[in-house]
């Protein structure tokens, strides 16, 4: 019943200007993933649902490669244990996003996901999380274990997964990663992670850690992500209601601190074409998105042509500021899931506790703003 | 009366007539006529008397002007009757009579006068005839007398030449005798050391001796003078150098020396570089006394000796100076300036590091009757010497001095305040004796504040010498205005208020930080502290300050009602932060039960979880805490028992259940229509909102915001049946004890509620425990 994730799939087609989402819908045995069709021209939504009979999900990430391919990690119950494995599940062709001619009657019976493979037994532990490879092939996954971190290769078209390497973070008292990116930067070879408070940075090479921001939220981090156009940028949330955005390279500060939220802050996504545009949803039900110029690898004037001196010259009066944009405060519940179109990037998407999605568009001035 | 009967000629009479072919011609005419005597000048009288009184044209008039006594008769026959005709006639004829009578006497009178006036007149003319004749006789008497006194003088006259060219032989030979012996006196002045004596006859001499070198015998004489002068001017100088004499003789010698005809320049030179000699060695004496050995003299003695020895030299040197060289003009003034101002400085150099010696002592008022003396001791140099811009300097001198100290007093306030939270740190880090409470907060508070009040007062006081009415340089501009406003208004008080609040949020920053968290209590109580301030102490000491201080600068000074925002905004900052640091607390205690524990395997509850009982204690013992500082404040009305709200929450969760085993797609609909329509009736709960000056208030934030954490935790779990009524019971438990401290118990069921229905939700076997079974474990434990 509970919605846990969700993921917005990436789809390159753009002439239909149609937004794929999928949901992932969690019951205590069998859970469900609907599979939204938003389309924007006659604002149609078309909900698909699948079924994942493995057990709720806690986390899905769609393959960056073959859309039709997404991993989830799942809870399963075993002799009153509550144990969190990953798998690599195929969705069925006709529901494939882009194969939209499917079989509207929702009355048919609910599709079932096809498994693929499982990531590995599950000795590591719970697995908080899976994370494809953001630029490759589809065929290399990262999941987080407990205190482990385990690089897998999928062969044979993903039916196989073989443990390339592994490694774990070793400390005093239980350490557990709660959650994890792949850096699209540096040939794919960078992966953060978060633990309690802390965000470290990997080498997936040589599996060994190369920074560390010990206590980067005074509470438990709950979600990072990397600045997609700018190297070594990376936003992190945390309990203590804040939204940081780190330099790597210098772990000691942070570049910035917004604390809009007055509660968990769970989901941080930088847009994927304009990454000033920052989305944050918490637990105090509200989603906020906010514009970060000043940190942004697209500061103000940067696209504005030198014949168009006049506007530029207006433009540069006005300082960069960050700002919120907008405040969204349709969930009526702990939002957890926040995520951008990778088809419209004006479009974003929310998910509450309740179950609500909410897709919103960034404000149109705003849009020409940045587009003009 | 007989006189106007005289008046005019009865010529004008046909013209003033009233009767006429035309009516009105006459009164133009008369208009015309007035309006030419006016224009000509004539009787004025008439002309202004007009208005008033009867018509002096009026021809029937007896007193007028214009009587015409035809035009008179003429009237009284046509206009009396007979009787009154009489009657007139008979008065006039009295009047007559009368008018005669008068005029007798008169006459009578004045011819006695003139018969007496023309007997005087004769009298005196025969006086004047024998005056004359007695003059005559006193000119030729007269002209004997001067032809006498001619003849005597011409006699005497050749005797008197005589007598005159004696007394000029005689002087000449006084001076020549003078001359002769002028060397064997200036040698015997010079042996007897009266070099004074020895100078006037030199002067004396020299003159003459120039004019007549030319002749052999002077020659001589000027040549021994010239060789004991060249010896007395060595003498001299030998005395002026040795300088051991005091100022005054040393002056005398140069004196002497100028009379001699010594160069000028060159003297002056010599004395200030004397003058040099002997102040510096005043100098280092004081440099001495200041020197690395501890037992220094205390600053007043220092400026004391430092004013008597080297301001005083000083003065001599200056005074002594202008006196002798006053011919010198503005170079020789500037010289003794230049002089002046280089010693000076050096000076101030010694007493800027003695004063920088007494920056660390707390003794104000030595160090201001230091700077007094100082101060005044600079005044008379100051007054003499106005280009070495001395008393500038020493003024300068005393403000930098007071405005160090300033920064010292606005130092000591911030280490004493600091002092203050260390020691409240100490008191309530320091462990509870059982069954003796240490001091209570509030006993705390009223230290903290009434020391810091203290030492803000005693800084006043002592920083008030300054502005003293006897000390000399209060009344300096810069004492009257700028220090009462800028330095101890703004700079000190105000400076300190803002440290101070600045402090307290420095306390609410790095929350994350392990090592150096705060005690909750002092977030606490400096929360209070700056909302005591705010409501009064800011405005009391700004008060107590501008009495103290008159402040008479117009230069702008931060309005109480700034200060006043700054500190309410730190109360309220800490308080916000001590909510956010107790919810986190109990947050932590809340999160670590629920994500430590195996809720699938858990067995049937019968106790309420010890970490519940743990909340409710703290809680508790926060609700005290904050009892003690803060006022209760308002909160909804409230229901008298609340236990009763117990069943709706099990309707809720048990509805939420019914529906939870459905797994059909279309059913998690309803649960969330369900939810959707619950929260519509109920208010957005803001968790981390801010709070306002009240222990309710307070409270609540710290009981949302570990409520919304149990929540948020609890739905990251799975349960088991058994694991939910455990939930249930510690809900419940919760509820029971929870209600009282917030400001709206709807509150605290909601998110209870809100709490045991996500357990449903996580619960694949969702029994509920029957209410009853409930309260009665949640009243055993």
């Amino acid at each position: 019943m509970i919605i846990s994730d969700l993921t917005v799939d990436k789809r390159v087609n753009v002439d239909i200007i149609s937004i794929p989402l999928k949901i992932i819908q969690k019951s205590m045995v069998i859970a469900h993933i609907h599979v939204i069709d938003f389309d924007d021209e006659n604002n149609i939504i078309n909900k698909n649902v699948l079924l994942h009979q493995a057990g709720e999900i806690w986390h899905i990430s769609a393959s960056p490669a073959d859309k039709g391919v997404l991993a989830t990690c799942y809870n399963k119950t075993a002799d009153g244990k509550v144990v969190t494995c990953a798998a690599v599940w195929r969705m069925p062709a006709e529901l494939e996003p882009g194969g939209h001619e499917s079989p509207e009657d929702a009355a048919s019976p609910a599709h079932a996901l096809e498994l693929l493979c499982h990531l590995g037994p599950a000795a590591h532990g719970s697995t908080a999380c899976v994370a494809w490879e953001p630029a490759g092939d589809g065929k290399r996954v990262i999941s987080l274990a407990d205190n482990h971190i385990l690089l897998w290769d999928l062969q044979e078209s993903s039916s196989q997964a073989v443990l390339a390497s592994s490694a774990s973070l070793e400390g005093k008292g239980q350490l557990k990663f709660t959650t994890g990116r792949w850096s699209p930067h540096h040939n794919c070879t960078q992966v953060a992670t978060a633990n309690d408070t802390a965000v470290r940075g990997w080498d997936t090479r040589t599996m060994s850690q190369i920074y560390c921001i010990e206590s980067a939220h005074g509470q438990l981090v709950r979600d990072l992500d990397f600045n997609p156009n700018k190297q070594y940028y990376l936003a992190s949330c945390g309990d203590d209601c804040r939204v940081k955005f780190w330099d790597t390279r210098n772990v000691t500060e942070p570049v910035k601190t917004l604390e809009e939220h007055s509660h968990w802050v769970w989901g941080v996504r930088y847009n994927h074409s304009h990454d000033q545009l920052v989305l944050t949803g918490s637990s105090d039900s509200r989603v906020i998105l906010s514009n970060m110029v000043s940190i942004s690898s697209e500061p103000f004037g940067h696209l504005v042509d030198d014949d168009d001196l006049s506007e530029q010259e207006e433009r540069s009066q006005e300082p960069p500021q960050d700002s919120v944009i907008a405040t969204y405060e349709e969930h009526e519940d702990s939002v957890y899931a926040v995520d951008w179109s990778s088809a419209d990037p004006w479009l974003f998407a929310s998910l509450s506790y309740d179950g609500r999605l909410v897709i919103n568009r960034v404000p149109r001035a705003l849009k020409y703003h940045i587009l003009l | 009366m007989a006189a106007a009967a005289a008046g005019r000629g009865p010529g004008c009479g046909p013209g003033d007539s009233p009767e006429g072919p035309e009516a009105e011609a006459p009164e133009r005419r008369r208009k015309a006529h007035g309006m030419l005597k006016l224009y000509y000048g004539l009787s004025e009288v008439e002309a202004a008397g007009r208005p008033a009184g009867p018509d002096p044209l009026d021809p029937t008039d007896l007193n007028g002007a214009h009587f015409d006594p035809e035009v008179y008769l003429d009237k009284l026959r046509r206009e009396c009757p007979l009787a009154q005709l009489m009657d007139s006639e008979t008065d006039m004829v009295r009047q007559i009579r009368a008018l005669d009578s008068d005029m007798q006497t008169l006459v009578y009178e004045n011819y006695n006068k003139f018969i007496s006036a023309t007997d005087t007149i004769r009298k005196m003319k025969n006086d004047f005839r024998k005056m004359e004749d007695e003059m005559d006789r006193l000119a030729t008497n007269m002209a004997v007398i001067t032809d006498f006194s001619a003849r005597i003088s011409a006699t005497l006259q050749d005797r008197h030449e005589r007598i005159t060219k004696l007394a000029g032989v005689h002087a000449l030979l006084r001076k020549l005798q003078f001359l002769f012996e002028l060397p064997s006196r200036l040698t015997k002045c010079v042996e007897l050391g009266a070099y004074g004596q020895a100078v006037r006859y030199q002067g004396r001499a020299r003159a003459v001796l120039q004019q007549y070198q030319h002749l052999p015998s002077f020659r001589a004489i000027q040549d021994d003078c010239q060789v004991i002068t060249a010896r007395l001017a060595q003498q001299l100088r030998q005395r002026f150098r040795e300088g051991g004499s005091g100022a005054p003789e040393q002056a005398e010698c140069v004196e002497l020396l100028l009379a001699l005809g010594e160069p000028a320049e060159e003297l002056c030179e010599e004395f200030l570089a004397h003058g040099r000699a002997r102040l510096e060695e005043e100098l280092r004496s004081l440099e001495a006394e200041l020197g690395p050995s501890p037992p220094a003299p205390d600053v007043l003695e220092f400026t004391d000796r430092g004013g008597s020895g080297f301001v005083g030299g000083l003065c001599q040197v200056a005074a002594a100076y202008q006196e002798l060289f006053a011919a010198q003009g503005p170079a020789g003034a500037e010289k003794l300036a230049a002089f002046a101002r280089e010693l000076g400085s050096r000076y101030f150099a010694l007493v800027e590091r003695r004063l920088a010696q007494e920056q660390g002592g707390s003794d104000n008022s030595l160090l201001v009757r230091a700077l007094d003396r100082f101060h005044r001791r600079l005044r008379a140099p100051g007054a003499l010497l106005a280009a070495a811009g001395l008393a500038e300097a020493a003024t300068e001198i005393v403000e930098r001095v007071a405005r160090e100290r300033l920064g010292q007093h606005l130092q000591g306030l911030q280490s004493a305040f600091l002092g203050c939270l260390t020691d409240v740190r100490q008191a309530l880090a320091a462990p509870r004796v059982a069954g003796k409470e240490g001091p209570g907060l509030a006993e705390l508070l009223a230290n903290v504040a009434s020391s810091t009040l203290g030492h803000i007062k005693a800084s006043l006081a002592s920083v008030h010498l300054f502005t003293a009415k006897e000390v000399s340089f209060s009344n300096k501009p810069y004492f009257r205005g700028e220090f009462c406003s800028q330095g101890v208004r703004e700079s000190l008080i105000v400076g300190f208020i803002r440290s101070m609040c600045q402090t307290a949020q420095n306390f609410c920053e790095s929350p994350g930080e392990k090592g150096g968290a705060t005690p909750p209590a002092l977030l606490l109580l400096l929360s209070r502290l700056c909302l005591d301030y705010e409501t009064a102490t800011i405005s009391y000491i700004l008060t107590l300050t501008d009495e103290q201080f008159l402040v008479q600068d117009q230069s702008p000074v931060t309005p109480v009602s700034t200060l006043c925002a700054e500190a309410r905004e730190t109360a309220r900052r800490l308080l916000t932060h001590y909510v956010k640091l107790q919810g986190l607390v109990i947050s932590q205690m809340l999160r670590k039960s629920v994500e430590t524990r195996d809720w699938l395997g858990t067995l049937e509850p019968r106790n309420v979880r010890a970490v519940m009982k743990r909340v409710v204690e703290d809680t508790t013992a926060i609700d005290v805490q904050v009892g003690l500082l803060y006022e209760e404040g308002v909160r909804k009305a409230q229901s008298s028992d609340s236990s009763k709200r117990t069943f709706s929450v099990y309707s809720s969760s048990r509805q939420q259940g019914r529906y939870a085993p459905s797994y059909t797609p279309s059913a998690p609909m309803d649960t969330n229509l369900l939810s959707n329509i619950q929260k519509l009736f109920s208010e957005r709960i803001d968790v981390f909102s801010p709070v306002e000056f009240n222990k309710v208030s307070v409270l609540t934030g710290i009981i949302k915001i570990s409520l919304k954490t149990l929540l948020e935790c609890v739905r990251l779990r799975t349960f088991g049946r058994f694991g939910l009524q455990q939930v249930q019971v510690d809900c419940h438990f919760l509820q029971l004890y929870l209600w009282r401290f917030v400001a709206d118990e709807e509150l605290v069921h909601l998110l209870l509620d809100e709490v045991v229905a996500s357990a449903a939700l996580r619960c694949p076997d969702p029994v509920p425990m029957e209410p009853s079974v409930v309260e009665v474990i949640c009243e055993r434990g």
